[in-house]
């Protein structure tokens, strides 16, 4: 696939005039998918969908598009030079925009991850037998995922994996309920069936009698999977320059009061990991290591180059929407092992679901708890609990209720799918808190 | 391309399959963007698709490919019955073609001004102006002015004599404005996000009437500067139609989905708390709710004639003086569940299988004018236009944030307060539905963004709404 990229890009920066620079991405997949209800199939399917995205800019103009990529030469040359003739008519019409970022010239890179996965026609036999026995509810999805950008000035990145993802929930007649994600490049069948038994063997746990909790503030732990969705929020008006600069960020508070949470709390973006490519639509690398929040102060935010010319900052590469793509939050010393003596008596949550702003400027986030959430008592299990809504500022809960980090971050993969596989995750440890506030 | 016909690539398939259906979609989205004077996007996205499903030993299967070509497609029939095949040892439901029924017919959403009739830079000069008309004061930090447009057609074609044509024209906008003062910091927008989407044409883009509106969202910005958070209290809530959409959309729509309450979402979105057997006994909220399935509405944003099932779509009931007497499910999940259902099987594009979906979920009008239910009220707050929403998976406690608020004292709407929320659990919350504004107070409104299912689909849905009172509730401020 690549090649044809490169080939049509090739033959259509040959097409551009002197005055004119083109920005080209490709985002694609070829991917199964089975969707299972009561560990039987509900759906199955195969998507090959590609397409690529084009930016033109004339003077202090710019105009873009997207269309259809079919991994076919000819025709797609075609079709991207025609959409750049429509690009031409339109751009001349559009206001002119002070801010444009031309392409610049730079290194290309290059990655492919080869995986293996299991053969298609063997998904079913192989995932279904471990569970059989348990109500289960999830998705399959697996195959190739490309990225691709070029430029006219030279430039051509391009990243490609193989990746699986079974995201699943297995469920108790009682309709408690227990979350996991067996996730990679390399399929393995053993590791998958002790995957699914430990999954099952945490089902039991749920099948205590509930607790039903009032609302009011708990001595907590979020385990990583919740964690990951808190850190997620930073996307969404979050650590964004542009957000900042224009009202719309959580961290304003941060930014112009210099407010500071837990020296516990440090946060970076790491492409480290190799599992999301570094190069953004403009054809920009963003550094490897890009520290966010270092021992609770704001060091960093995500700047795209956009971003820093409209407010005179410096660039570090973020992509348009500046969100997190790699994000890292840093270890600390609370061994998992010990995590239930320390929260002695308390509220352990797995999972977190539906978080939203309730107060974007006051950080206030709300959400619920799900899946394995329990009463903790003098450092033992002692029932799940009814599912509760929260309502809690990070300005709180990742500043002087954070008690301690556990030792070891976990890789939650991003399996989201509504613009296509998603690639990445976000890395993290799980979170003491001395309160949380529990609400409804 | 654009002689490509479905129905001829379905006459040459070779297949050995029970059923075959051939759906196309083409879809163009336009998207202008100015901020704080510049133009920020002018973008346009096509996908252009078919989704060949077919029907093997009781197993639906599909293959989603822009490929176009008639090979291409013969390859992606066999590799979908390979699919199915595999696949119907596991079944969770052995279906018969019953489940995709023949349709014939076409939809074409109204509109007066076709996309050709306003230039990118028309548009862009409009945006502009409306940005200027947001700025009402130094205060206002940041303004922004989006219209998205879009063009979608459908052609579904089956191997039981489906052939429906459905084309439709949409125009999302929104207009906001961001205010600042010190730490203080307040949005107002024009409805909620994208809430001003319909089936309509460019005469969306009235220019009076959009610069009215942003001089209002931009004094109101600055309004709610100097404005009390909204206290914290349990009293009578009213609520606009731009809340009720959202309140619609999470506590009653998702609720009744039955593919929900069959389980197929529990690994997403959730479960449902409304089960089966309480479809024709459960009493959902007071007896002035009554809720419609109608995809009959003229411009409202989810209107059709056929799902993508092929089932032909017909406004109902679903709530009925408060009884829930029907819930939201195509034919697959009906021959599932064996209850009741509407035609709202949808798929999001070519490239994705369809599912229980909302469509359009309206709350029909009642008697009282606002000024009635406003005068009613000894203590209360009135609250507009969403800006913050979270339920659980259940569709039980939900927690809602809206832009604006208004206290009601003695009658009257009084002060201005910032950071409304409010705090409920959804049947208790519709039983405490007191009054209910006439068709006055009634209005329609959509999002392009509904989400749901695996893989994951975004969806448009349409909402349309009187203004509400509820009492008792909880209600709260800010941080």
């Amino acid at each position: 696939m690549y090649d044809v990229f490169e080939q049509v890009c090739n033959r259509i920066f040959n097409q551009l005039k002197t005055e004119e620079y083109l920005t080209i991405s490709l985002r694609g997949e070829n991917s199964q998918f089975i969707r299972f209800n009561r560990a039987r199939i509900r759906q199955t399917g195969l998507v090959e969908d590609m397409s690529v995205s084009l930016k033109l800019i004339i003077g202090q103009r710019t105009a873009s598009g997207e269309l259809p990529f079919i991994g076919v030469e000819d025709p797609d040359y075609q079709s991207v030079f025609d959409e750049l003739e429509r690009l031409r008519k339109e751009v001349v019409q559009l206001p002119e925009d002070p801010f444009i970022v031309l392409p610049q010239p730079g290194d290309s890179t290059h990655e492919v991850h080869t995986g293996d996965l299991l053969p298609k026609d063997e998904v079913t036999d192989s995932l279904i037998p471990a569970l059989k026995d348990v109500d289960m509810s999830g998705i399959w999805a697996a195959g190739n995922i490309y990225r691709g950008s070029a430029n006219s000035a030279g430039q051509v990145h391009w990243f490609e994996t193989e990746t699986f993802s079974f995201d699943y929930s297995l469920v108790t007649p009682e309709e408690k309920m227990v979350k996991a994600t067996f996730a990679g490049r390399h399929w393995n069948r053993e590791k998958y069936n002790a995957f699914a038994a430990d999954s099952i063997h945490k089902l039991e746990k749920m099948k205590l009698a509930p607790k039903k909790i009032k609302p009011g503030k708990y001595r907590t732990y979020i385990a990583p999977a919740g964690v990951a969705d808190l850190i997620g929020m930073f996307s969404w008006g979050g650590l964004s320059e542009a957000a900042i600069q224009q009202g719309d960020s959580a961290f304003l508070k941060m930014r112009n009061e210099k407010i500071r949470l837990s020296r516990l709390f440090t946060l970076k973006e790491d492409f480290s990991g190799g599992t999301v490519p570094r190069f953004n639509a403009l054809g920009e690398v963003a550094p490897e290591i890009l520290p966010l929040i270092e021992g609770g102060r704001l060091v960093n935010t995500l700047v795209s180059s956009r971003t820093a010319k409209e407010y005179g900052k410096i660039s570090n590469y973020a992509d348009d929407w500046e969100d997190l793509r790699a994000p890292v939050m840093t270890e600390g010393a609370l061994a998992e092992k010990a995590i239930l003596e320390e929260l002695g008596t308390g509220v352990y949550l797995s999972n977190l679901h539906y978080l939203n702003w309730s107060d974007r400027i006051g950080g206030r986030i709300t959400g619920m708890t799900r899946y394995a959430c329990f009463w903790v008592e003098n450092g033992e299990i002692a029932a799940p609990i009814e599912n509760m809504r929260f309502d809690d500022s990070f300005y709180n809960f990742f500043g002087p209720e954070l008690e301690a980090v556990t030792d070891e971050a976990r890789f939650i993969p991003d399996v989201g799918t509504y613009a296509g596989r998603e690639l990445g995750g976000v890395t993290c440890p799980g979170i003491l808190l001395k309160s949380f506030a529990l609400t409804l | 391309m654009n002689k490509f016909n479905p129905k001829t690539i379905l006459d040459n398939l070779t297949l050995a399959a029970d059923w075959v259906g051939l759906r196309l979609v083409t879809e163009t989205t336009t998207y202008r963007l100015v901020r704080d004077g510049k133009p920020q996007t002018n973008a346009r996205e096509t996908t252009r698709g078919i989704m060949v499903e077919v029907l093997a030993d009781g197993q639906f299967a599909y293959y989603g490919t822009n490929r176009l070509d008639p090979v291409s497609i013969q390859q992606a029939a066999e590799k979908a019955l390979e699919q199915a095949k595999l696949a119907a040892r596991y079944a969770v439901h052995k279906f018969t073609v019953d489940a995709r029924p023949a349709a014939v017919g076409e939809f074409i959403s109204p509109f007066k001004r076709g996309v050709d009739t306003l230039s990118a830079g028309e548009l862009n000069e409009l945006l502009l102006k409306s940005n200027e008309a947001l700025k009402v004061s130094d205060k206002i930090v940041s303004v922004n002015s989006l219209a998205q447009i879009v063009e979608t057609e459908f052609h579904y074609v089956s191997t039981n004599g489906s052939d429906v044509k459905q084309n439709f024209l949409m125009v999302s906008s929104d207009f906001v404005a961001t205010a600042q003062d010190g730490p203080v910091v307040q949005k107002r927008t024009d409805g909620g996000m994208l809430a001003k989407s319909h089936q309509t044409g460019m005469e969306a883009f009235d220019e009076t009437a959009i610069l009215d509106r942003c001089r209002i969202i931009g004094e109101q910005a600055v309004e709610l500067l100097s404005a009390e958070d909204c206290p914290t209290a349990k009293t009578d809530l009213v609520l606009a139609p731009d809340q009720m959409m959202l309140q619609i959309h999470e506590s009653v729509g998702h609720a009744l989905e039955i593919d929900r309450i069959l389980g197929d979402e529990r690994n997403y979105a959730g479960w449902s708390f409304v089960h089966l057997e309480d479809i024709g006994k459960l009493q959902y909220g007071s007896e002035l709710m009554n809720i419609t399935f109608d995809p009959s509405v003229e411009h409202q944003l989810a209107s059709y004639a056929f799902d993508d099932g092929g089932l032909k779509a017909e406004r109902q009931f679903i709530i009925k003086n408060g009884k829930l007497v029907r819930a939201l499910g195509g034919l697959e999940s009906q021959i599932r569940s064996g209850v009741p259902g509407v035609a709202n099987f949808r798929a999001s594009s070519w490239n994705r299988q369809p599912i229980d979906r909302m469509a359009n979920l309206n709350l029909e009008p009642g008697n009282s004018t606002f000024e009635e239910i406003i005068s009613s009220i000894e203590h209360g707050v009135y609250m507009e236009t969403n800006r913050s929403w979270s339920i659980d998976d259940y569709r039980n406690k939900f927690q809602f944030g809206c832009e604006y608020g208004k206290l009601i004292e003695k009658g009257k709407l009084t002060r201005t307060v910032k950071n409304p929320n409010y705090r409920a659990i959804t049947t208790p919350f519709w039983s405490s539905l007191k009054m209910l504004g006439n068709r006055d107070t009634f209005k329609i409104y959509g999002t392009p963004y509904c989400g749901k299912g695996e893989p994951n689909q975004t969806i448009r849905v349409g909402h349309a709404s009187p203004v509400a009172c509820f009492e008792n509730v909880e209600v709260f401020g800010g941080a």
